[in-house]
């Protein structure tokens, strides 16, 4: 009956989208103040120009990363030097292979390296966290006893470990990566699922009868996404790291494959020999991708985190 | 305090079992051993030279062996590719070379870097801020196996000023070059880290009060404003310091200077397991060590914390 009446309706027909007032989310707000972050944002156009290179560079190239150039191997600080017109337009490694197709798979592998790390640490650190910092007491108590214990080997020892012991392809690279990366995600996580699980609208639900599941999912982990997010964008470039000190001291990534780290550790084994470009090209991708993932991470930070300003 | 020292020594324990355990089993688990190589031995000989080491034991006994013979006598253990040295050996000749490497480059980053993010902090908005802002950000991209190269091409290759590598009895060009590479990146991040700190500590109404009673600029900063700026330095010290041992690898191999962490990278090339476990149960230790050091060195700077 209320719904027939007319006035009601005259007032359902008054309401539209350009009079109610919207709630801003924190969502909203916090991409607002990421797309003020000059430098975050100059940092995220020229990673993706990084990433359109690593897409559509194949594309341009005339020579794959695995075929060798017979005709220049023979003098490669002469005929190998970066060129337009004969398609090496990174020049030629050391034996004779095209730098430009190793560069874009390079790139490729240290890009894959940091977001799967990353990923892995975020699902598994947020779950280890989630549970013991929910359930805490004694659950709590053995399973954060664990990650310390963890946490007092060296990250790149452990690592080096498991890539001797298990082999050395992408998929041992990526378990290494993920088992040394989630401990500190799962110390975070779980001190912010400690604080939440005191508040007043965790209280709320419980008393109103919700579900131990639904309140995790429901309650807890949308609360934990800022600071999951945060931490998990500046695990990227860490990752790049550890994954190219280990490949660049020869334990990485094996041939044919390559990451960044290992390019650089063969332009730097050549660079007396007069092939500089062998080091250069593969640094300034390197380089670049670091500096802007940490300009990334930190603006993201800002935008999640009021705390910090 | 002591009661506490000893309750983290004794915590200690277990870590450094798991490590040993952990890694014992990783290693023994793992398809194709230190004496698997392309012409497959005799069985008859492959049988003798793993009963010498003896790997025909049953697992648990390999284990407890191990176990007991670094507790009893410090022993690490035979190598499994050198026959005439033991693991023991190539530590105690390589470890000195890395942890001096290690140690000074640690004094130096910390030294560097504090100074500098004092200065920044002080000269708020400056040349001298600007300056350490900038290698604070470099400093991130650029770890040890990038600074390495960089240095060995600007100063060996142009200049022809330093000595590309080696030890040579620790001579100070020899160790120059090495310590750049290691430290840059710490004394970038203990810059940053101070200089935010600083920025901190010096807007806080102590501070002020101190001021505003009069106080000389220099005392402000170095009576008042000097302990609590460096408390999340400290914090930050440990983790800097076994950042520098590891990092000691790349150094070694790189520079070839004939520590510590070429055998090491040697070792896990060639799967000496015995190598690879022991310089691994070492840094172990030694990290665990620092940690305590460090929580130490916190409790004694800040006087809210108490054991």
């Amino acid at each position: 009956m209320f719904a027939k009446s007319d006035k009601a309706a005259d007032l359902a027909g008054e309401i539209t989208d350009a009079k109610a007032i919207r709630g801003r989310s924190l969502w909203r707000d916090a991409r607002d103040r990421f797309v003020r972050n000059k430098a975050a944002m100059a940092c995220v156009f020229v990673l993706g120009l990084i990433v359109l290179f690593v897409i559509f560079g194949p594309l341009l190239a005339q020579w794959s990363n695995e075929e060798i150039d017979w005709n220049r191997m023979g003098d490669i600080a002469r005929d190998g030097r970066p060129s337009i017109e004969n398609g090496h337009y990174f020049g030629l490694d050391e034996l004779g292979r095209d730098l430009y197709a190793r560069v874009i798979q390079a790139t490729r592998t240290s890009l894959l390296v940091g977001l799967i790390g990353a990923a892995m640490a975020l699902l598994v650190g947020t779950a280890y966290g989630v549970l013991a910092g929910f359930y805490g007491g004694r659950l709590d108590g053995a399973m954060m006893r664990f990650v310390d214990i963890l946490l007092a080997i060296p990250t790149t020892l452990i690592i080096i470990l498991i890539l001797v012991v298990a082999g050395r392809s992408f998929i041992t690279l990526f378990i290494a990566l993920g088992a040394v990366s989630w401990l500190t995600m799962s110390r975070i996580v779980r001190a912010q699922t400690l604080a939440l699980k005191s508040r007043e609208f965790i209280e709320a639900a419980r008393a109103g009868g919700v579900s131990e599941w639904a309140i995790i999912t429901r309650h807890i982990l949308p609360n934990l996404l800022g600071v999951v997010i945060v931490y998990a964008s500046l695990l990227v470039p860490e990752m790049i790291l550890a994954e190219s000190f280990i490949s660049f001291l020869g334990l990485g990534i094996a041939e044919p494959n390559t990451s960044l780290g290992r390019l650089i550790a063969e332009g730097a084994g050549t660079m007396a020999y007069g092939t500089l470009w062998q080091l250069l090209f593969p640094l300034f991708f390197y380089v670049t991708i670091i500096i802007t993932m940490f300009f990334i991470g930190d603006g993201l930070r800002d935008a999640l985190d009021p705390k910090d300003r | 305090m002591f009661a506490y020292i000893v309750k983290r020594l004794l915590g200690a324990i277990p870590t450094l079992l798991f490590l040993v355990v952990a890694a014992f089993f990783m290693m023994h688990l793992a398809p194709g051993g230190p004496f698997t190589s392309e012409r497959p031995l005799p069985p008859e000989v492959l049988a003798n030279i793993e009963a010498q080491y003896g790997l025909d034991q049953p697992l648990w006994k390999q284990l407890w062996d191990y176990v007991t013979g670094i507790v009893l006598h410090f022993d690490f253990g035979p190598s499994f590719r050198y026959k005439d040295r033991d693991v023991n050996d190539i530590i105690a000749q390589g470890f000195p070379i890395s942890l001096t490497y290690g140690t000074l480059s640690f004094v130096v980053a910390t030294l560097v870097g504090v100074s500098l993010g004092i200065a920044a902090a002080i000269r708020h908005n400056s040349w001298v801020d600007y300056f350490a802002v900038s290698l604070g950000i470099v400093a991130q991209a650029l770890p040890n196996f990038i600074m390495g190269p960089i240095l060995i091409l600007t100063f060996t290759l142009w200049l022809g000023l330093l000595p590309g590598g080696g030890w040579n009895g620790g001579q100070w060009e020899y160790l120059i070059m090495p310590v750049i590479a290691l430290s840059t990146s710490y004394m970038g991040n203990i810059a940053r880290l101070t200089r935010s700190s600083m920025l901190e500590v010096m807007n806080s109404n102590f501070i002020r009060t101190a001021r505003a009673k009069g106080l000389p600029a220099r005392s402000v900063i170095w009576r008042h404003a000097m302990k609590p700026t460096l408390l999340p330095v400290i914090s930050y010290l440990g983790p800097v310091f076994v950042y520098v041992l590891t990092g000691s690898v790349f150094v070694d191999l790189y520079f070839s200077t004939g520590g510590l962490g070429q055998s090491y990278v040697n070792s896990a090339l060639t799967r000496d397991y015995a190598v690879l476990l022991g310089v691994t149960i070492l840094y172990g230790a030694l990290t665990i060590l620092v940690n305590l050091l460090t929580d130490l060195a916190y409790a004694w700077f800040d006087p809210k914390i108490r054991y």
